[in-house]
């Protein structure tokens, strides 16, 4: 979401670089704070309620809607806290690592003709690649807490991310095969424009044709969000929060932002890759006026998968690490193996 | 006995390979890890304290430390009036907090050679069972959510208050009622419980039908609990397990059909749930079985209330005869006792208290060996003990 190129397609004016550099940037800078505090409120604060027979915080704002600010600013005001065994450093990184790996793959998220960061070649081995390196600010928190709980949740984390980023890879291989590129605005168009049989009435979204690579790429997600029920790293019963617990204040929220942040940003892949993203199959798709409609359609189809991916995190018990290894090494890798192997039948043939 | 020569022979076994372990780890030069599981962690219940040795994730050996919570009731009772001695042991297991009453009134009632009329037997049994149900609910909610699963424990919360408000209708009290007096009740029910209970129960079997989908239906849940934490019967038998966890391997053994108080079990028609398996989800699944048939025995108990009075003939002035006597009842966390002594003061002498989780939490280092850390916490949660019960 560019506004940048909104306002040049709107107005025809050539918007110098660093301009245009700088509008990037405050986007991408505010966008992952407002998806926390949509995902949060929406799913964790009121959907989450819903499903538990009870309200939610109802007196921030009307219906609770302010709740998530007043406790942002809660956790702004409180006292920055180190552990006295901490290794200070890498303690004071590790949110911020987290965070960057977050902001890293909005970059790349293409919600209109022009309406994107940076249009990449390789726009989805990126994507895939930074949102890795999240893992590395968890390990940091893990080790640096001096943290016994601290430390099996950093190392879980480790060992979670050699069971599902294979699965997620090659659930997107499909995807990929069948759109010909990497590149993340060629796949929204391959879909928009494509045609099922030579019927092009509704394109070719390719959750259709990958519904194997959709559901793969769904529960690898929810792996990779360390939530139930993959949420070992984190685990409340068990490890106590594991690589936050020697975490507080705005620390501890920078963590809650690239969580949700997070979530948002592969819901936001999983709308892309698999259900069109911001475009319609219905009209010019390099309109401008795409650039305006195509985030909001991008919301809504996002807001719809979230809905799902936090539907199993309420409903879900937690698998144990060496069972989530079981289910990613033998179902997940070969179910995403024959699905890349039938699809490139298919590609071939027809 | 050729059982437990078995299951030692088993467990030398074990302990024999686990020093195998121990010796390849000196050679590869890997270090163990001493971990504290509370006083303070969520899954303890309170403060219970779990020192676990763990190689990796692997627990070497696991020990309970007690006592963070003890206050020292069986000496409390000794300056307290025999009146006044259920207000305390009311919160022994807050949870089922009724059923910790009976058994010593009935102790007591068999020193003062009293019985309560038949009335207040059936009242009695009826408010037993329903702290039975307002106890096993919350186990059958929270073991989920030891599991990670964070929804069933507020339905449980939910469907549990309808079992609280019929406890506070009769009693005023929704955790602690301290109702129940030497020879009787302290009154008898208000107009309309009857049927409001029938109403009551009728949500808990819905309860419980739920949870038998939602829970014990669900595919994680039984990878999580099947095979994790099998109590072989001669071993549950032999560290003193009572109630559902010792049922749940297979032990055919129910106070309220075997044992000998005066409550009004005899005339009901109900039946005694087993499990072969002995493992967390035999156990879960014993608790939700028995808290449906608890709802049929509540029930029955209800349309088949005797009238009459509800408070035998005894003085004003309590004092009990001098002597001995023990009583003890199967209670939501399993068997639970009082052992008297009286040397016919208005205070009794001695009292024992015989509480079920002590003595199903003694299992735990024999059965967290070589287990995973995450199965430490599904074997805790399917013990089922309530802090309160273990440290008096």
């Amino acid at each position: 979401m560019s506004p940048a190129a909104v306002v040049s397609g709107l107005l025809a004016v050539e918007v110098p670089y660093w301009a245009s550099s700088t509008i990037k940037l405050g986007v991408v800078a505010l966008i992952v704070p407002t998806a926390a505090l949509v995902l949060g409120y929406v799913f964790l604060l009121k959907m989450m309620s819903f499903m538990q027979s009870r309200l939610g915080p109802m007196e921030a704002g009307p219906y609770g809607t302010l709740q998530l600010l007043a406790d942002g600013l809660k956790f702004i005001q409180k006292e920055d806290i180190f552990p006295e065994k901490a290794d200070r450093t890498v303690f004071a990184l590790a949110p911020l690592v987290v965070l960057i790996s977050t902001f890293l793959i909005y970059v790349v998220i293409p919600t209109g003709p022009d309406a994107v960061v940076a249009q990449l070649d390789v726009g989805i081995f990126y994507a895939l690649a930074v949102s890795s390196l999240s893992v590395v600010g968890i390990l940091m928190a893990g080790w640096a807490s001096a943290n016994k709980y601290a430390l099996m949740g950093g190392l879980r984390a480790a060992g979670q991310l050699i069971a599902y980023e294979l699965p997620l890879v090659l659930a997107v291989m499909g995807v990929v095969i069948q759109a010909g590129t990497l590149d993340l605005q060629k796949i929204v168009t391959a879909q928009a424009t494509g045609e099922i049989f030579g019927w092009g009435g509704i394109g070719n979204p390719f959750i259709l044709t990958q519904f194997a690579g959709f559901f793969i790429f769904l529960v690898a997600v929810q792996a990779e969000l360390t939530q139930p029920p993959f949420d070992m790293p984190v685990a409340e019963s068990e490890i106590v929060g594991g690589y936050q617990v020697e975490y507080t204040g705005f620390r501890f929220l920078f963590f809650f932002m690239g969580e949700f942040g997070t979530a948002f940003a592969f819901a936001a892949l999983a709308v892309v890759l698999f259900l069109g993203g911001w475009a319609l199959p219905w009209g010019d798709i390099e309109h401008w006026a795409f650039n305006i409609v195509g985030p909001v359609i991008m919301l809504v189809k996002v807001l719809a998968v979230a809905a799902l991916i936090f539907w199993f995190r309420f409903t879900y018990p937690r698998l144990r690490e060496d069972q989530l290894q079981r289910l990613a090494w033998k179902v997940l890798i070969p179910l995403s193996l024959a699905n890349i192997v039938v699809t490139g039948i298919f590609k071939v043939v027809l | 006995m050729t059982a437990v020569g078995a299951d030692q022979r088993q467990q030398l076994a074990y302990v024999a390979t686990q020093a195998a372990d121990a010796r390849l780890n000196v050679e590869i030069e890997t270090e163990g890890m001493t971990l504290n599981i509370g006083p303070q962690h969520p899954a303890t219940h309170g403060t219970l304290r779990l020192v676990a040795r763990l190689d990796g994730e692997q627990v070497v050996e696991a020990e309970p430390i007690m006592g963070y919570m003890h206050r020292g009731y069986e000496k409390l009772t000794e300056v307290r009036t025999y009146p006044q001695v259920t207000t305390l042991i009311n919160r022994i297991d807050w949870l089922g907090s009724f059923a910790n009453e009976v058994p010593f009134i009935l102790a007591a009632e068999k020193l003062m050679e009293v019985e309560a009329p038949p009335r207040a037997q059936w009242i009695r049994t009826a408010l037993f069972e329903l702290s039975r149900i307002a106890n096993i609910t919350l186990f059958l909610g929270d073991m989920a959510v030891q599991l990670g699963a964070l929804t069933p424990v507020f339905m449980a919360f939910r469907d549990r208050e309808f079992v609280l408000n019929q406890i506070e209708a009769v009693t005023g009290g929704r955790f602690h009622p301290n109702f129940d007096r030497i020879g009787g009740l302290k009154d008898d029910l208000p107009k309309g419980w009857i049927n409001d209970t029938k109403q009551a129960m009728e949500k808990i079997r819905d309860f419980c039908d739920e949870f038998e989908e939602l829970v014990l239906g669900n595919e994680i849940f039984q990878a999580r609990s099947r095979g994790i934490g099998i109590v072989p019967a001669a071993v549950g038998l032999s560290y003193g397990l009572s109630g559902a966890n010792i049922r749940a391997s297979g032990v055919d053994w129910d106070l309220r059909r075997d044992g000998h108080e005066a409550l009004a079990y005899n005339h009901l028609d109900w039946r005694v749930w087993t499990h072969p398996e002995g493992d967390s989800f035999a156990r879960y699944w014993v608790r939700l079985q028995e808290t449906r048939e608890a709802t049929h025995m509540v029930e029955q108990l209800l349309d088949g209330l005797p009238s009459g009075p509800i408070m035998a003939k005894v003085p004003r002035i309590i004092k009990v005869p001098a002597g001995e006597a023990y009583a003890a009842t199967e209670n939501p966390l399993g068997k639970m006792g009082y052992y008297i002594v009286s040397k016919g003061d208005l205070v009794p002498f001695r009292v024992k208290i015989r509480s079920a989780s002590f003595s199903n939490i003694s299992i735990t280092p024999w059965l967290l060996k070589g287990v995973y850390v995450p199965d430490i916490i599904t074997i805790l949660a399917s013990l089922y003990f309530i802090l309160g019960d273990i440290d008096r």
